[in-house]
C-alpha cells in the first residue's frame, strides 16, 4: 500500500517507539499534522506557545527518560526559533529529533515564502542535518536519524521535510537503522588502555573520580558505585552528572566547579589520579587549564574520542562506553582503603559549611535566602524530586543545595547556559517521567524568557512545581558586577510584573511569599496536589553565589 | 607553540553538504585554509578531500579528531610533508609577443619542465606541476620577465609515503561489524 510522506513519517516514528511529540505548526509542515491528526490516541502532541519552548520541553523529556524528544515545526521562523534549543543539545548530549518543514523541493533556493537554509544552519549544531525532499527517503532518513540520536554520545538531528516530500506517495518498509559505515558510535573497549588505567589505578595513594552525564547516558550508576566502593575513591561530579551519584553515597564528596564544593576543587590540585568519567574537562569546571591537575596522572574515559586530549592532556585514555570501561575497571583493580586521603576533604567541607552554607540554607534573620528555599522544597519532596533549573544564580544554588535520590533527576542547560530553557524543560521533564515530582527552579530574568509556556501548562494540565526565585535583579551577572566591575550594576535591576497573577490569568494558582515564617507553609500548599502551582519567594535582592572560583583562573582560588 | 604546515586527508560519503560540516570546523577556531582539493576517490561513492593549513601539532590533531567525528565522513588523518609524496599543478598565461621577445625559450621550458597547453597569436599557456615553491619560482620568473596574464594554481594532491592501512581494508573491517539485518 502506498502512504504519503507525511503518513510515512507517523509510522516510522511509531516505529521508533515515539509517543510523545513537542510541536508547533505552520505552512510548511500542515500535512504531517494532518497526517498526525489520525493517530492522536498514539501519539500525544503538545502544543508548546514558541518553538523554542518545544525543543526545551523535548529536551527535558529526553533528560529525564532517556528516550528520544521529537519535535515539529515549521519552516522559515519556525525552524530558526528551534536554533537555541538544538544548540543546547549538542552542547549537552540530549538526544532529539527536530523535524521542520520546508517549502517544496522546487522552490528550494528561490527564496521562496518561510525558505530558509536549515541543514546550513543547524550542520554546526547537529550530529546529523539531512532535508529530506522525496517521500521514498522518508523511512531510511528516520531510521538513521533516531539511530544517530540515540547512539554513541546522543545529540540532535534535523530532518528538514520539504512539502512535496510530505505529499507525494510511497511504498513504506520501515527498517530499523543499527549501522552506518562512517560511524562508530560503539568503540570497542581496548584492553591495553583498561591494563595501563588499571596500573595508574592500583599504584594510586590519592585517586578522585570526577563523574559527568556520560556515566548516565550509559547506564553506568551501579558501575560506577562498584568502582568506587572497591577501591574506595572519592567522586564528585560536574553540573549534568549531579545524579549519577545519590547525594549521600558515602564516596559522593560533591559538586565540581565554579560554584562547586570547597574540597573537590582544592583535591583536584592534591590528587595523584584523576579519573574523569564521561566529562569532558568544560572551562567551568577546569578553571585555568595551565594550573589544573599539573600534579596528576589522568585517566579519561569518553565514548567521543575527540573529547580526548582536547582541553587537558591524559595519561591513559579509554575510549569507550563509561558502564563497559568501569565494569572493566573494576574487575581488574584490587581492593584498596584511602581512608586517611578520604578523611582530608572534610576539614574543608566544614569550612565551607560554616562560612557559607549554613547561612546559605538556614539563615536566621534577614530576607530569604535562595539557599533555604531549595533546602525546603527538597527536604518536602524527600530529596526524591526531578530538579529542572534556568540559569544564573537560581540553577548554581539549586544546583548545590538539592539533594538527589535517584539518577536523571538534574535538568539544567549546563554547556549553552540557556535562560528560558528551565520552564519549558520542566514541562518536558514531567511529560517524560510523569509518576515523579518535577520542580522548576527560575530566576525572575528567566521566567520571563518563555512565561508563553504557562499557556500549554494550562492547557495540558501538567502537575509541574514552579520557584520564581525573585531578587529583583538578573542576580548573577549582577553578582559578577558587584565582584569584577566595581558594584556598577548596568542595566541589571528588573521591574517585575506580578507573577502570580499572570499565573492566574492562565488558571493556575499560586502564591507570593517575603516573610521566613510563611515560606514552609506555602512550601506545603504547593506540595499538596499534583495540580500546576507557581511559588514566587521574594528572596535578598543582592544574594552571592558562593564558593566561586573566578571564570579562568586556577581551581585553588576560591573566593568565599 | 610551533606552527607548521600540515596535510590533512578526509575520506567522506559522498553526499550533499559535506564540504560544509568540513569547512565550519575550520571557521569555528579561526583557522585559515592554504588549500583544499576535492575529487572521487579510487573506491566509488566515496570522496577524498585533501586540506593544508598551518598550525600547531595539537591543533591540527583536534581538528582531525572533529572531522573524523562526524557521521558522513569515513576517516580523517593528518601528515607532514617528509610522509608525504605531493603535488600541485599551476597554470599560467602569458602574452605570445612578449615570450618572443624574451627569447631563450627553450632553456626556460626545459629547466622548468614546462608543458604547453596552448598557442594562439595573442597568448601561451604554460602548465607546471611540482611544490608550492617551485611553480611560485616560475611565477615570479615569468612575472618579472614578460608579465603574466592570468594564473591559477590548484591545491595540494598528496599521497603517503610509508605504507598505510588502505581505505579499502579499512572498510572491509567496518563493513565486517554490520549486524545482519534483522528482518
Ligand atoms: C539567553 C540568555 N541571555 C543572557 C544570558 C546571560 N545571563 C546569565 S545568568 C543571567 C542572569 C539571570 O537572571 P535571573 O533569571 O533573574 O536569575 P538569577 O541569576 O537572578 O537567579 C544572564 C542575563 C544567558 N545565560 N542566556
Amino acid at each position: 500500500m502506498k502512504l504519503t510522506g507525511s503518513e510515512a513519517l507517523i509510522q516510522a516514528l511509531k516505529q521508533e517507539g515515539v509517543d510523545t511529540i513537542f510541536g508547533y505548526p505552520g505552512g510548511a509542515i500542515m500535512p504531517v499534522f494532518d497526517a498526525l491528526y489520525d493517530h492522536s490516541r498514539d501519539i500525544k502532541h503538545i502544543l508548546m506557545r514558541h518553538e523554542q519552548g518545544a525543543t526545551h520541553a523535548a529536551q527535558g523529556y529526553a533528560r529525564v527518560s532517556g528516550k528520544v524528544g521529537v519535535c515539529f515545526v515549521t519552516s522559515g521562523p519556525g525552524a530558526t526559533n528551534t536554533i537555541t534549543g538544538i544548540g543546547d543539545a549538542l552542547m549537552d548530549s540530549t538526544p532529539m529529533v527536530v523535524i521542520t518543514g520546508q517549502v517544496g523541493a522546487a522552490l528550494l533556493g528561490s527564496d521562496a515564502f518561510q525558505e530558509i537554509d536549515v541543514v546550513g544552519i543547524t550542520q554546526p549544531i547537529t550530529k546529523w542535518a539531512y532535508q529530506i525532499r522525496r517521500a521514498e527517503d522518508v523511512a531510511w532518513a528516520v531510521a538513521r536519524a533516531f539511530y544517530i540520536a540515540r547512539s554513541g554520545r546522543p545529540g540532535p538531528v534535523v530532518l528538514d521535510f520539504t512539502k512535496n516530500a510530505q505529499i507525494e506517495t510511497t511504498e513504506f518498509h520501515y527498517q530499523a537503522c543499527n549501522f552506518i559505515r562512517s560511524y562508530n558510535p560503539f568503540p570497542e573497549l581496548q584492553s591495553e588502555q583498561v591494563e595501563k588505567a588499571v596500573r595508574l589505578i592500583d599504584r594510586a595513594e590519592r585517586p578522585f573520580a570526577l563523574v559527568g552525564q556520560g556515566v548516565v547516558l550509559s547506564g553506568a550508576e551501579e558501575a560506577l558505585r562498584n568502582f568506587l566502593e572497591k577501591a574506595d575513591i572519592p567522586a564528585a561530579a560536574t553540573l549534568l552528572g549531579l545524579s549519577a551519584m545519590p547525594s549521600d553515597f558515602p564516596l559522593n564528596r560533591g559538586f565540581l566547579g565554579m560554584h562547586g564544593n570547597v574540597a573537590p576543587n582544592l583535591k583536584t590540585n592534591e590528587c595523584d589520579l584523576l579519573i574523569a568519567i564521561g566529562m569532558r574537562f568544560d572551562d567551568r569546571v577546569t578553571g585555568d587549564l595551565n594550573s589544573y591537575a599539573r600534579q596528576a596522572r589522568i585517566i579519561h574515559i569518553d565514548i567521543d574520542p575527540s573529547e580526548i586530549n582536547k582541553n587537558v592532556k591524559v595519561h591513559a585514555p579509554i575510549w569507550a562506553d563509561a558502564r563497559e570501561a568501569l565494569e572493566a575497571l573494576t574487575q581488574g583493580i584490587r581492593p584498596a582503603k584511602h581512608s586517611e586521603w578520604i578523611a582530608s576533604f572534610e576539614p574543608h567541607d566544614r569550612k565551607e559549611f560554616e562560612k557559607v552554607i549554613e547561612k546559605e540554607i538556614h539563615p536566621e534573620e534577614g530576607p530569604i535566602t535562595m539557599g533555604e528555599v531549595v533546602r525546603l522544597v527538597s527536604e518536602a519532596t524527600e530529596h526524591d524530586a526531578v530538579l529542572v533549573n534556568d540559569v544564573g544564580q537560581n540553577q548554581m544554588i539549586s544546583a548545590r543545595y538539592f539533594r538527589f535520590k535517584r539518577t536523571r533527576s538534574i535538568v539544567t542547560s549546563g554547556g549553552l547556559g540557556t535562560m528560558g530553557f528551565g520552564l519549558p524543560a520542566a514541562i518536558g521533564a514531567k511529560t517524560g517521567a510523569p509518576e515523579r515530582r518535577v520542580c522548576l527552579f527560575c530566576g525572575d530574568g528567566g521566567f520571563q524568557m518563555t512565561l508563553q509556556e504557562l499557556g500549554t501548562i494550562m492547557q495540558e494540565g501538567t502537575g509541574l512545581k514552579m520557584i520564581i526565585l525573585n531578587n529583583q535583579f538578573l542576580g548573577m551577572v549582577r553578582q559578577w558586577q558587584e565582584l569584577f566591575f566595581d558594584e556598577r550594576y548596568s542595566f541589571t535591576h528588573m521591574q517585575n510584573p506580578d507573577f502570580v497573577a499572570i499565573a492566574k490569568a492562565y488558571g493556575i494558582e499560586g502564591c507570593e511569599v517575603s516573610l521566613r515564617e510563611e515560606l514552609p507553609q506555602a512550601i506545603d500548599r504547593m506540595l499538596a496536589d499534583d495540580k500546576p502551582y507557581l511559588l514566587v519567594v521574594n528572596v535578598e535582592q543582592k544574594g552571592m553565589v558562593l564558593p566561586m572560583v573566578p571564570a579562568g583562573s586556577c581551581v585553588t582560588n576560591i573566593l568565599f | 607553540m610551533e606552527e607548521k604546515l600540515y596535510t590533512i586527508t578526509v575520506f567522506s560519503e559522498h553526499s550533499v553538504g559535506i564540504l560544509n560540516q568540513v569547512s565550519i570546523i575550520f571557521t569555528r577556531r579561526g583557522l585559515n585554509i592554504e588549500t583544499l582539493s576535492v575529487s572521487p576517490s579510487a573506491l566509488s561513492g566515496i570522496h577524498k578531500f585533501t586540506i593544508t593549513l598551518f598550525c600547531s601539532r595539537e591543533m591540527v590533531e583536534k581538528v582531525v579528531k572533529q572531522i573524523d567525528r562526524r557521521v558522513d565522513i569515513l576517516k580523517a588523518y593528518y601528515n607532514t610533508d617528509e610522509e608525504l609524496v605531493h603535488q600541485e599543478i599551476a597554470l599560467y598565461k602569458v602574452a605570445t609577443d612578449k615570450l618572443i621577445a624574451l627569447g631563450g625559450i627553450e632553456e626556460l621550458i626545459r629547466r622548468y619542465h614546462i608543458r604547453i597547453l596552448e598557442l594562439n597569436e595573442s597568448s601561451v599557456v604554460f602548465q607546471k606541476a611540482g611544490h608550492y615553491n617551485e611553480t611560485q619560482e616560475l611565477f615570479e620568473e615569468l612575472k618579472e620577465q614578460v608579465g603574466v596574464l592570468q594564473f591559477i594554481r590548484s591545491g595540494r594532491v598528496a599521497i603517503t609515503k610509508s605504507k598505510v592501512e588502505r581505505l579499502s581494508d579499512m572498510l572491509a573491517a567496518i563493513e565486517a561489524k554490520r549486524k545482519p539485518d534483522t528482518d
